[in-house]
Formats: C-alpha cells, sequence, structure tokens
C-alpha cells in the first residue's frame, strides 16, 4: 500500500479539539494533530505534558472524553488497541505487549496467526516471522526464541517487527529507541526511514533531541496538555524548543531554602560507581546531612532504580555506597532500614508498596515500629498509641479514628500515613519516590514543609519528582539524570525550569550556570 | 543454536515429566512379583488414567494462570451422574454418556463465568462451586451404587488385542482430540498469553476472555471423562468427598510433575498427564516394596515437595527483589 507522500492534501490522520481527563487532573486539553501519509512526525514535551495520553487515545488504549479523531477525513472511534489497528494505527509501546513465554515467532503473528484448517500453522507463521524480522532490521534474531530470553534491546525490535505484521498506515513509536544500544538505533532508524518512503505515517515520540533532529520531518510540541506548537524540523533551535516546553503554572508555595556552608563533614550518603544492568552506570554524588538533594529528568531514565538500589530492593549492584563514612551492602530492606543503618524509603505507589489498605491507621503506622513498642513479642497498646498520637500531630493527618481502615482516608491523607510510618522510625536518610503524585495542593504543601523541617534536624534527603517545579523549589541541589546515569548537576541560581528541561534532554543550554 | 536445541528447551519440562515417568515405571515393573505383563500394564493403566484426566483438565486452566480446585468434584458429580445414566440400550448408553459430558462442559462453564465476569478470584470460585457440586453430587448418590452398561465398561477397561490397555488408547484419543487441536488453535495461544502477561495481552489485543472461558470448559470436559472412567472402572457412583478432595490435590501435584508453571504460560497438558502417571507409580512404589499402605501419603507428600522445590530455583535468577513477589 504505497500512498503518495504529497503533504497538501487532506491529512491521514487528524484530531481535533480532544480532551481528557483523569480524576481531577487535565492530561489533555483541547489537543489537535494532523499527520501525513510518508512522513516522520515527532511529538515533544516534558513530563505530564500529554504525550503518552495522546498516544494512548490514538492506540485505543483510553477513550477521549471530548473531541473527534478523523482518518482519511472520515469520523473514527477506537475502543480498543484492536480496533485502532484494525483502521490501520498501531503503536509500537515499550516492551509492554510482548508475551515473555511465546517464541518470538508466535509474538509477531500474535494477532492475525496463519491458519490451516483452522489451526495454526506453523511453517507459514515462521516465514512471516522471518519477513517481518528483516523488514524490522533484526534479521539475526531467531524466530523460535523465547522472548523472555532476549535482552532488552532485542524485544524492543520484535516489538517493531510485530506492529509491522499488521500492515499499519500510522505506526506510532513512544520512546522506541530508549533501551537500545547504539547499534540497534541506526538499524532502527534506516528502518525507519525506509517505511517513511514507503507512505508510511511515523509518529516519533523521544527525548532525545538529536534522534529527532536526524529524523523527523515536522515536530509538535505539547505542553500542559496542549498542543503548543507545529513547524517543519529544522526551523527551531533547541534552545527555542525547549523555550516552548516550558510554561508550567506556579502554583504553590515553598518554605525558604536555609543557607548552607560548603560541607566539609561526612556526607550521609556518598554513591561511588553505582552501577545496576543497564539502568545505572556509574552514579556517583554525595549527600550531605541537612541536604535536600533532587533527582530529576525526565521519567524513566533510572532515578527509581537507584532508590531501590539504596533500599537493598535491587540484586548485583555494582560499585560502593557509604553511609556515615562506612561501606555499607545492600541486602534487603530490613537491613537498609535497620537503625544502624537508618534508610527510609517512601514508594511511589502508597496503594501496593506503602500501605496494607484494608487494616487500620494504627496497625499501618506501627509496622516499622513494633520491635520499638512491643516486648516479648506482645505490642504494649500504649506506647504504641503514644508513637503514633505524637506522628498524627507532627504530620496533622486528619482521620475519624486511627481503626479506621486506610483505604477510608483521602489521597493526601494515606500519603501522609505512608511518610509517618517511616518517620516513626527516625531515619537518618530518607529516599522519597515522586511523593506528591496525585494529591491535592494542600497536603502537597504540608509535605514540603515537612522535608525542610526533617533537613534542618539533619536528616538528609533524595527527592526524586517528575514535577520540575517542586525540585526547584524544594532542592537544595538537583541531579538531572539521563539515560541512567548522572547528566548534570544543578545548584543555586542554576537550577531554573528552563536547565532542568534542557539537562533532562540532554542539550546544551548555554543561557544557564551550570555545575558538572 | 541449531532447531533441535530449539524444541529441547521448548519441551524441557514435558521431557523431564516422561523421563521421571520412565524411571519409576522401570523400578516399579522390575520390583513387580509379575513383571512386565499385559495385566500389569493395564491396572496401572487403569489407575494413572484417571488422573491423567483430571491432570489435563487443571492444566487448561493453570495454563491461563488461573487454578481450578473443582476438577475433583466435577469428577465425582459426573461418576454419580453417570451412575444413573450410563446404561440400557447402545443408544440410551449413548444418550448418557452425551449428558455426562454435557454435565462436565456446563459444571465448566459455569466456572468460567464466575471467574470471567465475576472477576472473582479463580482459586475462591472454583472452591466454592466445587462444594456446590460435590452438594449435586450427594443428592444424586447419598449412598454408594447405581450401575453402568458394562458391555460397555468393559470395553473401555480392557485391552485390546489382548495387549494394549484400551484405558490408555482412550487418553491418547482425547489428547489428540482435545489437547492438540487446543495448544495449536488462536485460543489456546491466546490462552498461554494471558497466562504470561495478561497486559501484554490485552495491548496486543487478544481475546483474552474466550481463551479463559475455553479454558474452564474444556477442563469441565476432561474432568467429566475422567468422571465417566471412574464409573467404568467401579460399575458403580459414589459421591466420596474424599476422593474428590485427593484428585484435585493430585491434579495440581501432576501439573507441577509434568512441568506446567503454576504462574501459567507454560508447560504442555502432555506433560500433565506423564506428571500423573508418573504420580501414581511413585505412589505404588510402596506396594511392591511391601512398605504398609500407611506411609503412602507422606511418600507422596515428600515426593510433591521436592519436585515442587525444583520449580521454584529460578527465582535465583532475579535481579529485582520486587519480581518476587510479582
Amino acid at each position: 500500500m504505497i500512498t503518495s507522500a504529497i503533504p497538501a492534501a487532506a491529512p491521514l490522520f487528524q484530531m481535533d479539539g480532544v480532551s481528557k481527563r483523569f480524576g481531577g487532573v487535565r492530561a489533555l486539553e483541547n489537543a489537535a494533530l494532523a499527520v501525513e501519509p510518508g512522513r516522520i512526525h515527532a511529538i515533544l514535551g516534558e513530563n505530564g505534558a500529554g504525550k503518552s495520553t495522546l498516544i494512548k487515545i490514538m492506540a485505543g488504549v483510553v477513550a477521549p472524553d471530548e473531541g473527534r479523531m478523523l482518518m482519511d477525513g472520515r469520523e473514527v472511534t477506537f475502543r480498543s488497541p484492536a480496533e485502532a489497528s484494525a483502521a490501520g494505527v498501531t503503536c509500537v509501546f515499550q516492551e509492554l505487549s510482548l508475551i515473555p513465554d511465546l517464541s518470538v515467532a508466535d509474538n509477531i503473528c500474535i494477532v492475525h496467526p496463519p491458519r490451516r484448517f483452522g489451526l495454526i500453522d506453523r511453517q507459514a507463521q515462521r516465514v512471516i516471522a522471518e519477513e517481518a524480522l528483516v523488514r524490522a532490521g533484526a534479521e539475526d534474531i531467531h524466530p523460535r526464541m523465547l522472548v523472555k530470553d532476549l535482552p532488552l534491546s532485542r524485544r524492543q525490535l520484535v516489538e517493531i517487527a510485530k506492529a509491522l505484521a499488521w500492515k499499519p498506515r500510522i505506526l506510532i513509536l513512544d520512546e522506541a529507541t530508549s533501551a537500545l544500544t547504539a547499534a540497534d538505533v541506526a538499524k532502527v532508524f534506516s528502518v525507519l526511514m525506509r517505511l517513511r518512503s514507503e507512505g508510511l505515517a511515523l509518529l516519533y515520540i523521544s527525548h532525545r533531541m538529536h534522534e529527532i533532529a536526524e529524523l523527523s520531518d515536522e515536530c509538535t510540541v505539547f505542553r500542559n496538555g496542549h498542543n503548543v506548537m507545529s513547524f517543519a524540523a529544522g526551523t527551531h533551535s533547541n534552545g527555542e524548543i525547549v523555550e516552548m516546553m516550558i510554561g508550567r503554572e506556579y502554583s504553590n508555595a515553598f518554605p525558604p531554602k536555609p543557607e548552607r556552608a560548603t560541607d566539609t563533614a561526612t556526607p550521609a550518603l556518598e554513591c561511588r560507581k553505582l552501577g545496576w544492568t543497564d539502568r545505572l552506570r556509574d552514579i556517583s554524588f554525595t549527600l550531605g546531612k541537612g541536604e535536600v538533594l533532587g533527582l530529576g529528568g525526565l521519567d524513566g531514565q533510572g532515578q527509581r532504580e537507584l532508590l531501590l538500589a539504596l533500599f537493598g530492593v535491587l540484586r548485583g549492584t555494582t560499585g560502593s555506597v557509604l553511609v556515615d563514612g562506612k561501606s555499607i551492602t545492600l541486602a534487603s530492606p530490613a537491613e537498609a532500614s535497620s537503625e544502624q543503618i537508618g534508610i527510609a524509603l517512601i514508594p511511589e505507589d502508597r496503594k501496593t508498596e506503602g500501605l496494607m489498605l484494608p487494616m487500620t491507621v494504627r496497625e499501618n503506622l506501627s509496622f516499622s515500629v513494633l520491635d520499638q513498642v512491643s516486648r516479648g513479642g506482645v505490642i504494649n497498646r500504649e506506647d504504641e498509641e503514644q508513637l503514633i498520637d505524637e506522628m498524627i500531630k507532627l504530620l496533622t493527618i486528619k482521620t475519624a479514628g486511627l481503626d479506621l481502615p486506610v483505604a477510608a482516608l483521602s489521597g493526601g491523607n494515606q500519603q501522609k500515613v505512608v511518610i509517618a510510618k517511616w518517620l516513626m522510625r527516625k531515619p537518618k536518610i530518607i529516599l522519597l519516590n515522586d511523593p506528591t503524585r496525585g494529591i491535592d495542593v494542600g497536603t502537597k504543601h504540608e509535605i514540603y514543609l515537612l522535608l525542610r523541617r526533617l533537613a534542618d534536624r539533619g536528616t538528609a534527603i533524595l527527592f526524586y519528582s517528575t514535577d520540575y517545579d517542586e525540585l526547584i523549589g524544594c532542592c537544595d541541589r538537583v541531579l538531572v539524570f539521563y539515560d541512567g546515569s548522572v547528566a548534570r548537576e544543578l545548584k543555586g541560581s542554576g537550577m531554573t525550569e528552563r536547565a532542568l528541561i534542557a539537562s533532562a534532554l540532554n542539550v546544551e543550554d548555554g543561557h544557564v550556570g551550570t555545575a558538572a | 543454536m541449531s532447531e533441535w536445541r530449539f524444541w529441547l528447551k521448548e519441551q524441557r519440562g514435558t521431557l523431564a515429566a516422561v523421563g521421571i515417568f520412565l524411571l519409576m515405571f522401570t523400578i516399579y515393573v522390575s520390583n513387580h512379583p509379575a513383571g512386565l505383563t499385559a495385566n500389569v500394564v493395564q491396572t496401572a493403566s487403569n489407575k494413572g488414567v484417571l488422573l491423567a484426566f483430571v491432570a489435563m483438565a487443571q492444566t487448561l486452566v493453570v495454563i491461563t494462570a488461573g487454578i481450578d480446585l473443582s476438577v475433583g468434584m466435577i469428577f465425582i458429580l459426573t461418576n454419580a451422574l453417570a451412575s444413573w445414566l450410563v446404561i440400557g440400550s447402545p443408544l440410551e448408553t449413548s444418550f448418557g454418556v452425551v449428558a455426562v459430558l454435557a454435565a462436565g462442559l456446563a459444571c465448566g462453564a459455569l466456572n468460567g463465568l464466575i471467574v470471567i465476569y465475576g472477576r472473582l478470584q479463580p482459586i475462591v470460585a472454583t472452591i466454592a462451586t466445587g462444594a456446590v457440586f460435590f452438594g449435586i453430587a450427594l443428592l444424586l448418590r447419598p449412598f454408594p451404587g447405581g450401575s453402568v452398561n458394562e458391555d460397555l465398561a468393559d470395553m473401555m477397561t480392557g485391552k485390546i488385542f489382548g495387549v494394549v490397555p484400551s484405558s490408555l488408547v482412550a487418553l491418547v484419543a482425547i489428547i489428540l482430540v482435545v489437547w492438540v487441536p487446543f495448544s495449536r488453535s488462536v485460543i489456546g495461544r491466546a490462552a498461554y498469553a494471558t497466562g504470561s502477561s495478561e497486559i501484554a495481552a490485552y495491548m496486543s489485543s487478544l481475546p483474552i476472555r474466550r481463551a479463559k472461558f475455553t479454558a474452564y470448559l474444556l477442563s469441565g470436559l476432561l474432568a467429566a471423562t475422567g468422571g465417566l472412567f471412574l464409573t467404568f472402572f467401579t460399575y458403580t457412583g459414589e459421591a466420596a468427598l474424599a476422593s474428590g478432595n485427593a484428585y484435585t490435590l493430585f491434579s495440581i501435584a501432576s501439573v507441577v510433575l509434568g512441568g506446567v508453571s503454576l504462574f501459567g504460560g507454560r508447560g504442555t497438558a502432555i506433560g500433565a498427564v506423564f506428571g500423573a502417571l508418573a504420580f501414581r507409580t511413585i505412589g505404588d512404589l510402596l506396594f511392591v516394596f511391601d512398605f504398609d499402605p500407611l506411609w503412602q501419603p507422606l511418600f507422596q507428600g515428600v515426593v510433591l515437595l521436592v519436585a515442587v522445590s525444583l520449580g521454584a530455583f529460578g527465582l535465583f535468577r532475579v535481579r529485582n527483589r520486587l519480581e518476587w513477589f510479582g
């Protein structure tokens, strides 16, 4: 199916006035986009700008609240990924849609396997899979390999091969190169360029500016759920593009940061060349007592893995970690949170990793201090009560009773319970994994105050946030992550949204003072 | 890697089950007072085939990452039903067979509907339906009794050409008619995919619900086939609670021995069949060595524990400890 590559005619795909809300958060607001055949269209935007919601709507994963989508000028609705694919819109997700226990060939042909007498024809399937692998530039992958035995970068190529087996007219690639090695990226690029010449429309979501410059014909920048601007590739500089991405609304007041003298004391935490698989590379930094150190960058650049590694969740880490100048081994969360080491992790997903939802507030709070309030295995209710009361007051948790299930509290109060639970152990180092995601402004503000108060008392805080505003407002320094390593360190007046975005995208930005 | 090594890797679990069975059966036969005779094989086959059917039933559900704790009760219920219906003229008998198999399908369909549309966990749903199935069986056969068309029963439990046990032939036939088409169909692949990663299966727009429903449906059918054969062997129907529970638990044991992953997505019914035959042989080993039968449950328990532990070795390779709980 080769369509002519003349862009002037009606676009192949068009969306108009599309909006989507999740709870109270507007992810996409009145968004518009036009996609033309034979072109590579790059989508840019920072965390939470609406990129992923946009492609989920296009791929039929979520339904829009408002607005319409047109294909070949006719209105379409996609109720499932299958409907979208059948209509010609296929998305290459990040390692999400492959079945680990099935073979490469099974996976490529999973949707429309060739059949003989009603049963799957494995010979024919093998042929189709081999062709698709060649088309995806991955002819060295054996079709009988199990997907789970392939390294991540090879799986991504299988994803592309699988998407091509749908014979799509629009192919969406969501961070398709983020897991690839440089050699594989070059291969994927030549594949994408060939597909473009065959008349396919490609929608390319990436945070790698040089890839976009090399590959795309046009770009659309998203910000706060709006499409800010569309332009032909090469007509704007990286700096101008960063400028377009800036502009989040500032709504939070942050507590003042104290002046910090240059640290000469032993740092609370020091990482030396910490590594784990290919997700963390040579991470080195120090975190002083009483310091709030931010972790920035785009989502999924290794920030979470760093926190998990420090908390003893990951196995096979390399490099060394020092607490109070003493080298520690990262064996388990129980060890990391022991009194000698004193690390606490406030997890990202409070519902699964932080709380036992059906259990009461009291029980949830006292989990982490059961050893302190019990004697001979029996819990002393008075001691327990006293400790819990202190925390409830400190954090102003609003609950009608300690014996209510945690599930009955609001999201903000639940998050406070998670924090309180760990504060009860009086940790020396607190790791926070995007703690304010999905909670109300008032509670956010209280959490900011609390963090600063803890820091003033000497607690060291490592704070990962996807909200740049928050990083600038709360942190003394910020480490910006890119591709599993620290791309840049920002501090003082150098911590601007512009600098954060530029370094998150790993592009140079001459206007800001940075320290390496 | 060359082609045959891929095959070896794909079939590893099944081949291990075949190996265990052959080893155990060799030990069994070489110590049996009568040695390897057609009669010894026939008796072993008749005992093993019952569990093999129930284990196949379990396999289909386990592949979708579910579990069916009602298979033993479907087995008992259809036994009770067959002791009423599979009797009389050839026409009446065939009607009875069809009715018994249909009852199995109905039980499986009920499980499937509750798990898929009721969104209950399979373990809870099938405990409940299992109790219901047993209750019906008890009403059908408050006391052991009934009868079966003995011509058919003798044909199905006898020997073909005086050598091959016909129950074994029936087992092979059922594998060819039910398992082979299922495993090679689009629905069967969707069942594997669902068990392996339901999210990925959804993103790949596979018919998840239909796959699960088919698995439960066929599971009911296979358990009913087992119930039918139980009637052929015993000539009667009996609502035996202990027997139903034992078959459910042994079916899970067979599945594990047969290299089917309880996490779903991996393994074959053929592996489970050999797992069942091996499990039965292991239980009978004690008899040929003249142990007190009281030791049998303990011995089987230990064997099962060892088998399950072998399956957990993969956990040593996990790099992110959170995956232990996934």
